[in-house]
């Protein structure tokens, strides 16, 4: 894989280069004017490489980043490459051409001064013979003609000659002959002895034995004005003496032209008459006195005496002379005699004939009549131009290659260009099966759930009916498992709504406190089955009211609870509430809190602060100061929840905030749940701004925490904190300025203890033991004993009441024990004679603290519900007496609205059209409520409670203003009715498009009896004196 | 005679011509109103019966407003769901379905569906109506 990431990553360099290239090219071209002007100028240089490098870039990220440009990219890629490989195939087999051709001249280079080497020597070889024949001729001049007798006759010439061969190696012999006018014949002869020959018929007779020629068989010579018979000659040649050289047609030319010119001459290559090789006969003329060099030929001719003549063995000289140099193998030599141009006569060498290179070099062998040359060939035919080939193919090779790769490169581009939109199709798909999946959800579920409400109903009526005991017990479990599964559906509901991304939060003031109360007391029964011990802290400085959304907060604490229930056996759960300022500055005490024995139940735990290491907030430490001055009013709560239960599995841990996914598929069948708690949970912290975070040990417990951004409600609305304090407070006010002390050993537990205490207004103290009792401090009205103190010791026990009563007899604090639901069972026991002390259940609540203690300090109870208790009252309690408007334009809609409100014992009026509902509720009217169909001609729903909302307020705002008398509308200082909207199709706009309004709710048609009670209590409260 | 209106009306349940609605509205009957059940679908029939008029008109002739036909088939819908028409309902939602495609072939179809539906409707409880009447 990495070797193919390296190569991957080779091409695209590679690619960049050839972009880089050939942008470079095109820019050229482009701007070709412009360079060729700002070439002189060094300073714009700069610039324009910075344009031509956002012209790449522009160029590259066009052909990468341009799905549409990429098919007309493509196309030019695939031009360009074969304009790539053809240059290159260009390029290549012009270097070829060049190599070869330099090859070649270096060849003919070679050949041509080879044979120029050659011709030289043969020519030097050639003069140096011709020089000793020549010599020679001086020498005949000097001592045959010079001297009277002559000193020379033939065998001193033969001996002579024989004795200087190597003198002349190529002269296979010399002859001469004299000049013998026709006058002079008789006695010439008769002086030799023999008569002179004629020559042409041995010439037309090719002898080939020496022995076997006969002399004397030759013809004596016709008669002619001169004669030039051979006297003396080389033994060699010795078949010559006598002849006469004049009457040789070719000798006689010879003989006249060197008398002539008084130069040697050559006679045309000819056969020699014993060896049958090619020669050339030389010949000198011998003058009688020492011409001046510019004789006339005339003068010459009078003044020859003889002819000297050397047979040239040409064949075997330049056999010689080859056979003298190196390299004979690999060159082929011809000479030429080219007197006759047209008919060149081959002096040597094979006469092959052959296309290959030649040369030709001139050869002078001193005689201007007749041209020789020499012809040399190569023998071998030029070798293969292996080094021209190579590298052409290789070069061509290398283009291919590169153009292999570009091409490859091309089409891995286009498959990832493809396969990207595939994946971004792909990708949409999935996004739109997603969103169309959670759509199905969500209105499954709804659909689910509105059934779900009328069963939900039916069963609630059910149980008001009479049944026996079994009965009930079915009707309850069958209620359980319905509410269950609206619960759960609700869940699915909150998921799809979180992943559309339509769940907003709310922004309301709430009491954080009574909030944990609430929680605490939903979960307080199962606490109570299982033995758990539950208890809230929240710290003094998170303040009592804040904005934000309550229903939300709750429902992440009561996710995180309820898997903390359902994983805990044994132990407690503990629920607490801090600033995170507030963390972060006393993370040493923390520290100090987590160690063993410290906590709740005294099981051990997991360390908390494990579960927030991650949170960016502590991460950024030195930011935190900054962010906690910036937003005062902004409030940074951290929830804790910490259980001793088993934990959750180390592999498991990664995976509990994925939606459906569970420890294992056990857990469902053993516990229940979708598994989508956890990641709802996560979902609404990240809405609050906050983070969430657990730590889990297995088998000692989970703790999990989250952070939650909140506003104070101290600067808005001081009128509805004043209300929701009010309402908490009611309660705390009776205890105001109490004492009360605290007996226990644990200091966490204590804590929480003096937390509720502190909530309803009591001074407590905290002692760890009963022995430490002090009676100097005061007026103490009331002990709080923990359970486990109590029982651990009972005589210690009674002897501290009874030292109680001695003490104080006047004010006689009175005992309470808290009690643990785990040893709830032994709490009746009663301390021998004493009187029992009041025993307060856990988990502690405010409310419910300050019921008990209400109850056994006999104080307060002035009729004040406490909150905690529902009214338990059917619908019809609820709408007993009520005077409720219905407006429907469908008569039978109408009908059976009316009658089912009827049924509930309200009493109901009718009207078919918004506009007539306006009249009726135009202030003051008697109506308590009013239920309105959203569809409807004319004015609908919405248009007509917006009017009414108009109407109300001015009329509300006139009677504040005095303008109206505020008995003429029944001394209501502000009129609202509370307006329902009735709607066939419960879709999830329509609630915030009813509130949008002013209406107070809906309920969906036909009525389903909880609905209607849900959205009917809201507003209606049950007032004892309405049923008069 | 009792048996046989209750079976009736289990049958016309079982056929789903009838859902639980139905039986609400029989338990909003008491001695105050003792006819509640039969006044209230008498209601519907005649209520009905001009709506489906009106449709008709609308349906027989272009131009198609189909704004109009979704209100009135709305509220058809509605009324029948008050007393518990389930199939007439259905015949509706279909109805409906096609109004807001814009598709008046679908719509013609599925009316046809809707006076089927609401004919033989009216048939079996104008039937049930009177068996309960003999037999009480």
């Amino acid at each position: 894989m990495s070797l193919f990431h390296v190569i991957g990553f080779g091409l695209n360099l590679l690619l960049t280069l050839c972009c880089w290239f050939v942008s470079v090219i095109s820019m050229n071209w482009l701007n070709d004017g412009e360079i060729m002007t700002t070439k002189t100028l060094l300073g714009d240089g700069e610039q324009i490489v910075m344009k031509l490098w956002e012209g790449i870039a522009e160029l590259s990220s066009k052909i990468y980043h341009c799905y549409p440009q990429y098919v007309v990219a493509k196309k030019w890629w695939r031009k360009l490459l074969i304009a790539w490989v053809l240059l290159w195939i260009i390029v290549s087999f012009s270097v070829f051409w060049y190599m070869s051709t330099q090859a070649y001249e270096k060849r003919k280079e070679t050949l041509t001064s080879m044979c120029d080497e050659r011709a030289r020597m043969l020519q030097d070889q050639f003069n140096v013979s011709m020089n000793h024949v020549q010599a020679m001729s001086i020498l005949i001049s000097t001592f045959h003609h010079g001297r009277n007798p002559s000193a020379i006759d033939q065998s001193t010439f033969a001996r002579y000659t024989d004795r200087t061969a190597f003198e002349r190696p190529l002269t296979s012999g010399v002859a001469y002959a004299v000049r013998v006018l026709h006058s002079e014949r008789k006695e010439f002869e008769k002086k030799h002895g023999w008569s002179i020959k004629r020559m042409d018929i041995l010439e037309q007779t090719p002898v080939h034995k020496d022995d076997e020629y006969d002399r004397d068989g030759l013809e004596p010579s016709p008669i002619q004005e001169e004669y030039a018979p051979v006297i003396f000659a080389q033994d060699t040649i010795a078949h010559v003496i006598s002849v006469d050289m004049l009457s040789g047609k070719e000798d006689r030319e010879n003989v006249l032209r060197a008398r002539e010119s008084g130069k040697g001459v050559l006679t045309a290559p000819f056969k020699l008459l014993k060896t049958n090789r090619l020669g050339v006969i030389k010949t000198f003329a011998v003058y009688k006195t020492d011409l001046p060099s510019n004789a006339t030929p005339n003068e010459r001719i009078q003044a020859t005496d003889g002819y000297l003549g050397g047979v040239l063995d040409i064949e075997s000289l330049v056999e010689k002379l080859l056979q003298q140099l190196a390299s004979k193998q690999t060159i082929l030599v011809n000479v030429y005699d080219t007197t006759n141009i047209s008919h060149p006569i081959s002096m040597y060498g094979s006469n092959v004939s052959s296309d290959g290179v030649q040369h030709v070099s001139a050869l002078n062998f001193g005689d201007p009549f007749r041209r020789h040359e020499m012809r040399c060939r190569f023998k071998q035919k030029p070798p293969w131009p292996w080094l021209a080939i190579t590298t052409a193919t290789g070069i061509i090779v290398i283009a291919l290659l590169i153009g292999q790769i570009f091409h490859a490169t091309i089409n891995r581009i286009a498959k990832v260009e493809d396969d990207y939109q595939k994946m971004m199709m792909l990708k949409k798909r999935a996004e739109a099966a997603d969103i169309a999946k959670s759509q199905f959800l969500a209105t499954v579920s709804h659909e689910i759930r509105t059934p779900m409400n009328g069963v939900l109903g039916m069963l609630h009526m059910l149980m008001d009916t009479g049944l026996d005991v079994t009965q009930q017990d079915y009707v309850s479990t069958a209620q359980a498992s319905g509410k269950a599964l609206v619960s759960l559906i609700n869940e699915v509901l909150d998921q799809a709504k979180i992943e559309s991304g339509k769940l907003e939060l709310e922004a309301v003031c709430f009491d954080v406190r009574a909030t944990l109360d609430e929680v605490l007391s939903l979960f307080s029964g199962k606490s109570q089955e299982k033995g758990v011990e539950l208890a809230a802290y929240i710290s003094d400085k998170v303040p009592d009211v804040l904005i934000g959304d309550p229903g939300r907060f709750r429902q992440i604490i009561t996710n995180l609870m309820g898997n903390s229930i359902k994983f805990t056996e044994e132990g407690h759960i503990f629920v607490t509430v801090h600033l995170v300022e507030e963390v972060i500055e006393s993370a040493e005490e923390f520290k100090m809190e987590s160690s063993l024995k410290s906590t709740l139940s005294g099981l051990p735990v997991a360390d908390k602060r494990q579960s927030w290491r991650n949170f960016v907030v502590f991460n950024q430490e030195g930011s935190c100061a900054s962010f906690a001055s910036s937003s005062l009013d902004q409030i940074n709560l951290m929830v804790s929840v910490e259980d001793t239960g088993v934990g959750i599995p180390l592999e498991a841990q990664s995976r509990i905030f994925t939606p459906f996914m569970q420890v294992g598929p056990s857990i469902a069948r053993i516990h229940g749940g979708t598994g989508i708690g956890l990641s709802i949970s996560k979902c609404l912290v990240h809405l609050m701004k906050g983070e969430i975070g657990f730590v889990s040990l297995p088998k000692i417990g989970s703790t999990f925490t989250f952070t939650a951004v909140f506003t104070n409600a101290r600067c808005k609305n001081e009128q509805k904190i004043q209300q929701i304090n009010n309402q908490s407070n009611s309660v705390s006010s009776d205890f105001h300025g109490m004492r009360a002390l605290i007996v226990d050993p644990r200091t966490v537990r204590a804590k929480v203890s003096l937390y509720h205490m502190k909530r309803l207004g009591v001074h407590a103290e905290v002692v760890s033991d009963l022995s430490y009792l002090r009676t100097e401090n005061g007026v103490t009205n009331m002990i709080l004993i923990e359970q486990e103190v109590w029982d651990t010791d009972l005589e210690k026990s009674s002897l501290f009441v009874k030292n109680l009563r001695r003490i104080n007899a006047s004010v006689s604090p009175k005992l309470f024990i808290l009690a643990n639901p785990i040893n709830s069972s032994r709490a009746g026991v009663s301390a021998n004679g004493f009187p029992i002390p009041f025993v307060i259940m856990k988990p502690l609540r405010a409310s419910m603290l300050a019921a008990s203690l209400q109850r056994a300090m006999g104080v307060g109870n002035k009729g004040n519900c406490s909150n905690g208790e529902l009214p338990g009252l059917s619908l019809s309690k609820l709408l007993q007496g009520r005077k409720i408007l219905v407006v429907d334009d469908n008569n039978v809609n109408l009908r059976v609205a009316a009658a089912a409100l009827k049924k509930y014992g309200a009493d109901v009026v009718c009207t078919d059209t918004g506009k007539k509902a306006l009249t009726f509720l135009q202030p003051p009217h008697q109506f308590d409520a009013c239920f309105m169909d959203i569809q409807m001609p004319e004015m609908d729903g919405f248009q007509a409670t917006k009017k009414i909302r108009e109407m109300e307020s001015d009329i509300n705002s006139r009677i504040k203003l005095g303008q109206l008398p505020p008995e003429a509308y029944g001394n209501v200082s502000s009129w609202k009715v509370p307006i329902l909207a009735m709607t066939a199709d419960v879709i999830q706009a329509t609630y915030e498009e009813c509130q949008k309004c002013g209406m107070d709710g809906y309920v969906s048609k036909p009525f389903e009896a909880e609905q209607l009670y849900q959205e009917a209590s809201r507003f209606f409260h049950v007032k004892p004196n309405q049923n008069t | 005679m009792q048996r046989q209106a209750a079976s009736m009306k289990r049958s016309l349940f079982n056929q789903e011509y009838l859902d639980e609605q139905f039986n609400e509205l029989e338990e909003l009957q008491d001695d105050a109103n003792p006819n509640f059940v039969e006044e209230v679908v008498n209601l519907f029939f005649t209520d009905s019966a001009r709506l489906i008029r009106n449709i008709e008109l609308a349906l027989a002739n272009g131009p198609y407003d189909f704004g109009r036909l979704d209100d009135m088939m709305h509220q058809f819908k509605g009324s029948s769901s008050s007393i518990g028409a389930k199939r007439v309902k259905r015949e509706c939602s279909q109805f409906q379905e096609y109004c807001n495609g814009r598709n008046i072939e679908g719509c013609k179809r599925a009316f046809q569906g809707v006076k089927q539906e609401y004919a033989t409707l009216k048939t079996k409880l104008d039937a049930y109506f009177q068996m309960a009447r003999e037999a009480s």
